[in-house]
């Protein structure tokens, strides 16, 4: 597993990084975790000239709610920070999401920002962002605009940043009302990418939802955006019935591929399962509440 | 004076830490890959991205420019030399650089050697290869299709893709068994293709002496010496001029038997260029085309009266083994001991027929973790014997019960012919049922239905021969399996071991010096034990099979008896009484009826070096080589429990014991390592683990996201029980054990799964039962084949 040949710069300032990014015209790549890219250089699916290590730029390994109830993710920030975090009693749906993603010692290095930017159709984070409507704060040469996700992903392994720009933060805004939310991943393995998972997010107000998220990963050619899907519940309360219809609309969204995970309709049924399973223990746990 | 204490000097039964594990945890392991020689070279081997093609052209041009690249070789290279071709270990050939054709996806075609392994990376992407597509075989129904193309044209005398056919057993006597049945229970099913994948992969580094004509290779390799008999024999080198040195390994599991073309390829570049060069493999390298295992189809049939009794039983095997047949195993037998399958179940009649057949796919058929095919035939044997319960509607412990061979009946004598020669059988699986909580299980099972879940059980009990074999029967390319030991005992009793096997994890390094400390009383600290080297080495037939303690084990304690047998002399000499008046006690002689006046081992060492009597040679070493009487035979009881979700297929173990007879433990605590290990791989096997292939013959797990290799967080945990029926013939009573628990384990979680979901009529689901396949089952209600249908005949 020999990478091609490289350059390599370790910048110790985010305008160094930007100004090296800017001049490489697009055949320079940024190093966060590398549990994706590490793995793609060598098997030789990626050749940059010259790889940007971000790790020693300084005050990017932050996570924190601020006073108006936003979770900000800086570019830093590891999975296992997320996994083993005490602020996210807000984000259920990320809470339970942290520890799926992939295995432990990946957790490690492995950094939110860089999994969202990779935008592989099978990522945990970028279905998580979806759901919960956020966005990603990008900075280049001009200075930082943000980015809301869903016009983030723009395909497979493609996210709109321009190659002189550092993700610098993920932003997820607070809930209006109570913050609900779950994560279910089917794997074959621990480590393994999903086969077929499923965020979702709810704010309620009461037993009534006020708005519903939720997206997909490992059941299409992207992430999918079921947040339409989802709105069903708009309105509503989490019986049986509504639960249901949600989670039938929600697997009518995905668009698996029959391959050696499954075939397409059993992928669709995972959703449709897991979709239920997240609405009833929400519904069951508010019961519980009440 | 008090008598030694055995467990005290580290001797038989004491669960003494293993000695290697000292360097290994610490990362100073010394693997191939570690070592550097001066002025070495590297050398990376170009892949066929296609599985059948017909080769136009290669244009190797390119890759000369690339500064640093020292020497690229193709199959042209090798065939000016007469090495295009190698023999396997089953009398086939294989290539070694495609000449004319490559056979499937992932064959080496062509070889750059450099200055570093980066440039010959880089310098393999500027070979251009043209290649002219022809029709992929990748099962064995497409390859006895009677339009099928040839895999095989370089071949005379074959005309079709057939390797095989093999037969074994009585056919008239199975025949009338049939006739006479009451009832007969029919399965069919297929033992998917896996791999060994050790964590290292396979490499090399050969160092051609020209000076001193002296060729010396530093090789991941289960059996230096046969490998050093090939490479006389392949590369017309003299044998005393070949050195080959099996450092640390990591992980074997029946992979690095075989000689592969890396390591052929890279000898012919070193004497090339004068210089040492390297090959290691990456993983995908490994994956994609080393030796795998399995891939075997089974008809099998059996023949019952009402009352549970089994009358006969009929095996037909149709295996697919790739491109070229290159299975290790001895050269009797066709598919491997197949036909040790039903060796624990007492059955007077029984018919085996296989085929072999070429495909578009890896080479290879090694004995994954186990006795040539005898992971297919225990597979097999537990999946027919569940059916023909079911069949039957009698009980899956009381079935076996009836079937199972009775302690009084040793030496037993197989339908197939092997010779069982002790166990308890009944002892085991009863062992296993009350740990199991057997009696209650029906009542589980309704209650957890009445929750939306699924339990299930899974009983999987075997015998299986270990340990090739005695000579009359086994041998691999003419040379007879026995092994060896050769032990020096220094001056102050400190001792240096060798055999002729090879430890690649098992521990032969604790263990075996075990055996000498009980042999003779010194101290297992004190005993180096040396493996690999076939300069030092005694000649031996290597580690596979759980062959090492059945017989390089057996030569160790029989060597350390001949060394007892001179220490007595010299013992009777500083004594100054007639060797018939010393008793011998652990460690120490002394004179008969005066236990006070003795001498210990140490003293007898020193002795041999400066005080021996008249007419007696100095030192104190000796050798010992080993031809077992016969296999051995351990028997296990596996049985599991588990949970399955209706909803989602995902299945959970509830708990699974495993009850393991393997005679006498030299220590325990490695074997447990070795029955916990074996029943992880097992896991693995029945839950997530296998290589398929796409219709173009792309092979679909080449990389670990794929070929999924079970870790810490998701197998179950174990528990493990014992008993012991010492083998009779073995030295020490030993039986072997490495590979018990990945034999017989499978078909305890499959039998399990299949039992939560039967009462939907489903018999069968084929390995890997991954979530999604179990809740097709479920929801159709009918078997899942991952097999294409195979033809009866
Ligand atoms: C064995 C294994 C199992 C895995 N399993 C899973 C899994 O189950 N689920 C899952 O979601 N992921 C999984 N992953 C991927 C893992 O989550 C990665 O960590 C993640 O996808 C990328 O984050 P990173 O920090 O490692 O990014 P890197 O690998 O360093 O970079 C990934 C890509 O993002 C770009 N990038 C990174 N950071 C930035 C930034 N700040 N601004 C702009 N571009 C940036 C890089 O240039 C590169 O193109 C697995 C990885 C491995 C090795």
């Amino acid at each position: 597993m020999y990478p091609s040949r490289f350059a390599y710069d370790a910048p110790s300032s985010l305008e160094e990084a930007i100004a090296i990014l800017d001049a490489g015209g697009g055949e320079a790549k940024i190093l966060a975790g590398g549990q994706s890219l590490i793995p793609m250089l060598k098997l030789r699916f990626a050749a940059p000239e010259r790889l940007v290590d971000i790790n020693s730029l300084p005050g990017l390994d932050y996570h924190r709610v601020d006073p108006d109830g936003t979770l900000r993710i800086g570019a830093l920030c590891r999975h296992e920070d997320l996994e083993f975090s005490d602020k996210l009693d807000a984000f259920p749906t990320l809470a339970q999401a942290a520890a799926l993603v992939a295995d432990p010692i990946v957790r490690t290095r492995g950094t939110f920002v860089g999994s969202v930017c990779h935008a592989d159709p099978q990522g945990d984070w970028a279905a998580t962002m979806i759901a919960l409507d956020g966005s990603i704060v990008a900075q280049g040469p001009n200075g930082r605009r943000e980015i809301p996700m869903s016009d983030f992903v723009l395909g497979p392994f493609v996210n709109a940043l321009a190659y002189n720009e550092i993700a610098v933060e993920a932003v997820i805004p607070a809930a209006k009302g109570t913050a609900r939310g779950g994560y279910l991943k089917l794997e074959r393995r621990v480590g393994d990418f999903a086969t077929a998972s499923v965020a979702v997010a709810l704010d309620m107000d009461g037993d009534t939802v006020r708005r519903a998220g939720c997206a997909l990963a490992g059941v299409g050619g992207r992430t999918i955006d079921a947040n339409d899907a989802i709105s069903v519940l708009v309105g509503k309360t989490l019986t049986d019935e509504n639960i249901a219809a949600a989670a039938q609309a929600v697997a009518a969204a995905a668009e698996p591929r029959t391959d050696h995970r499954g075939s397409a309709d059993y992928k669709r049924h995972i959703v449709e399962t897991f979709v239920s399973r997240i609405l009833t223990n929400i519904s069951r746990s508010e019961q519980k509440a009440a | 004076m008090a008598p030694l204490d055995e467990l005290k000097i580290g001797g038989m039964g004491a669960s003494r830490r293993r000695v290697e594990d000292n360097r290994f945890i610490r990362g100073k392991g010394r693997y191939v890959d570690d070592i550097v020689l001066p002025g070495m070279l590297h050398m990376e081997v170009l892949r066929s991205p296609v599985a059948h093609a017909r080769i136009k052209s290669i244009d190797t041009s390119a890759a000369w420019e690339i500064p640093g690249v020292r020497l690229v070789l193709t199959g042209e290279t090798m065939a000016a030399r007469n090495l295009a071709w190698m023999p396997t270990l089953s009398y086939d050939t294989q290539a070694v650089l495609a000449t004319d054709k490559v056979r499937f996806q992932g064959q080496e075609v062509a070889a750059v050697v450099a200055d570093d392994p980066y440039i010959a990376k880089d310098a393999c992407s500027k070979i251009v290869v043209e290649y002219e597509q022809l029709p992929p075989i990748v099962n064995p129904v497409q390859a006895q299709a009677p339009d099928a193309p040839l895999i095989r044209d370089d071949k005379e005398n074959q005309p079709t893709n057939k390797i095989f056919d093999w037969e074994i057993g009585d056919k008239a006597a199975t025949d009338r068994a049939f006739a006479e049945a009451d009832v007969i229970s029919k399965t069919e099913l297929h033992y998917p293709r896996s791999h060994p994948s050790p964590l290292e992969p396979c490499g090399s580094i050969a160092d051609y002496d020209r000076a001193t004509g002296k060729l010396t290779v530093y090789m991941t390799t289960q059996a230096p010496h046969i490998i050093r008999a090939a490479v006389a024999m392949v590369a017309e080198l003299p044998e005393h001029m070949i050195r080959i040195v099996s450092p640390d390994l990591g992980g074997g599991f029946g992979n690095k038997v075989p000689i592969y073309p890396g390591y052929v390829v890279s000898i012919l570049a070193s004497i090339l260029t004068e210089r040492p060069v390297k090959w290691i493999e990456d993983k995908s390298g490994n994956l994609i085309s080393t030796g795998f295992g399995r891939d075997v189809y089974l008809q099998g049939e059996i023949a019952m009266r009402k009352d549970g009794k089994i009358l006969g039983m009929r095996m037909h095997t149709i295996s697919d083994h790739g491109a070229f047949y290159a299975d290790a195993q001895p050269t009797k037998f066709k598919i491997g001991l197949m036909h040790s399958a039903f060796a624990c179940y007492d059955i007077p009649a029984a018919h085996l027929t296989s085929e072999g057949w070429y495909t578009n796919k890896a080479p290879g058929g090694v004995a994954y973790r186990c006795s040539f095919r005898v992971t297919e035939a225990m597979f097999f044997q537990e999946r027919m014997i569940h059916n023909a319960a079911n069949d039957l509607g009698m009980d899956q412990a009381e079935f076996r019960r009836v079937n199972l061979v009775k302690d009084d009946m040793f030496p037993y004598r197989t339908a197939f012919g092997f010779l069982t020669d002790s166990g308890q059988y009944k002892k085991c699986l009863d062992i296993g049922l009350e740990a199991i909580g057997y009696q209650n299980f029906k009542a589980e099972q309704e209650e957890a239905r009445k929750r939306g879940k699924l339990l299930g059980i899974g009983i999987s009990t075997m015998t299986e021969p270990l340990g090739a074999g005695n000579s009359r029967e086994y041998d691999i390319i003419g040379i007879k399996m026995f092994d060896s030991a050769e032990l020096r005992v220094h001056m102050t009793g400190k001792a240096i071991l060798r055999t002729g096997a090879k430890t690649q994890g098992q521990g032969h390094e604790t263990t075996w010096a075990q055996i000498v400390a009980h042999e003779l009383g010194i101290p297992a600290d004190d005993i180096v034990v040396e493996e690999g080297d076939t300069d030092t080495a005694p000649f031996g037939m290597g580690t596979y099979a759980s062959r090492s303690t059945p017989v390089a084990g057996a030569a160790v304690a029989m060597v350390s008896r001949k060394i007892r047998a001179k220490a007595r002399k010299i013992a009777a000499h500083l004594l100054e009484v007639s060797e018939e008046d010393i008793e011998w006690e652990l460690g120490r002689f002394y004179v008969r009826g005066n236990p006070e006046r003795g001498v210990t081992i140490q003293d007898c060492a020193l002795a041999a070096y400066s005080n021996v009597p008249d007419g007696m040679e100095p030192g104190l070493e000796n050798n010992a080589y080993y031809d077992p009487p016969n296999l051995t035979w351990p028997f296990a009881a596996y049985i599991c429990k588990v949970e399955v979700d209706p909803a989602t297929g995902v299945w959970d173990v509830l708990k699974f014991v495993a009850v393991d007879d393997c005679g006498v433990r030299i220590n325990p605590m490695v074997v447990e390592g070795q029955i916990m290990g074996g029943l992880t791989e097992a896991y693995a096997m029945a839950n997530m683990q296998y290589i398929t292939f796409d219709e173009e013959g792309n092979c679909i797990g080449a990389n670990y996201m794929d070929y999924l290799l079970p870790t810490a967080w998701e197998t179950p945990g174990f528990e493990l029980h014992e008993v012991v029926t010492p083998c009779p013939h073995h030295p020490i009573g030993a039986k072997g054990i490495g590979e018990c628990a990945t034999v017989g384990g499978p078909a305890a979680f499959v039998n399990a799964v299949i039992n939560a979901i039967e009462h939907t009529g489903v018999r069968n689901v084929d390995m890997p039962l991954m979530p999604n396949r179990v809740y097709e089952a479920l929801k159709t209600g009918s078997d899942i084949s991952g097999m294409p249908p195979v033809r009866v005949d």
